[in-house]
């Protein structure tokens, strides 16, 4: 591993942490809210964005996706689009799997774990 | 789960693709950021190429979360990484980028993955979601 993979791995582990955060708080938001077509019925589409936009776990959660969003560009900088894409979404996969798990009480069923298993090996590949 | 439903996962891909793709394009103009110059990823954002993949990656944002508003992250996460494959395929058709034999064998095998949780149940209801809480809080 010369200097140029160590910052791109780097790059990677904090994109997935912070796009894992991210995404937790999000869902988590937005399954506090509810189905926003049932919801748009009910207050139109300027109640869904105020009730999102009032929502702490989500302004949050793009606190982290900021961070994550500007971590995805510095490791983009870094390396092929090929890789870094398909390296943080597989493993931000995982790692989501876990929290949904523990964090979001999401049933995670075989079917969900060998998806996630699928994406592992797969990143493994990719990053030959 | 309704056409609309599938059109809202659509467009999360398109969106997350081309955003991925054409950000990627705008970052080969800037060139390499280090940590210690963090600064000049927002000074990226003046990059044309970089301006119109925010604007799409705002547009994956608003069609994530309304996924998320109706369906359960473990579901909408594979199921919108399809867009694996559109990001390789662009990379290579429109940045002249190489994909190896490897990365496609990874790309294929985590599209499959799509396949296991499609078919799958798209929702965890709140009822099952207390349940799972208090399953762990007893163990």
């Amino acid at each position: 591993m010369d200097r140029q993979d160590i910052y791109t791995w780097c790059l990677i582990g904090a994109v997935v942490l912070s796009s894992t955060a991210g995404d937790v708080l999000s869902a988590q938001a937005m399954q506090k809210i509810g189905d926003f077509g049932k919801l748009r019925e009910r207050v139109g589409i300027g109640g869904v964005v105020v009730s999102v936009m009032r929502s702490t776990r989500f302004l949050l959660a793009v606190v982290f996706m900021a961070v994550s969003f500007f971590t995805l560009m510095m490791a983009l900088s870094w390396a092929e689009v090929s890789l870094v894409v398909p390296a943080t979404a597989a493993l931000t996969f995982l790692t989501n799997a876990v929290a949904a798990k523990l964090v979001l009480h999401e049933k995670v069923d075989r079917r969900r774990w060998i998806a996630a298993v699928f994406v592992s090996v797969g990143v493994a590949l990719i990053s030959q | 789960m309704s056409r609309r439903k599938y059109f809202v996962l659509a467009l999360v891909v398109a969106f997350g693709s081309a955003g991925n793709v054409l950000m990627s394009r705008g970052m080969k103009d800037v060139g390499q950021i280090t940590i210690a110059h963090w600064t000049e990823a927002i000074a990226a954002l003046a990059n044309p190429w970089v301006t119109i993949a925010t604007v799409l990656l705002i547009g994956f944002m608003i069609t994530y979360l309304t996924a998320l508003s109706w369906a359960d992250l473990t579901y909408v996460l594979p199921a919108t990484s399809v867009s694996y494959i559109l990001v390789a395929l662009l990379g290579q058709f429109i940045l002249g980028e190489h994909i190896t034999a490897l990365r496609w064998l990874g790309i294929a095998l985590v599209t499959s993955g799509v396949g296991f949780v499609a078919r799958g149940r798209s929702h965890t209801p709140q009822i099952e979601r207390m349940e799972e809480a208090e399953k762990r809080s007893r163990d």
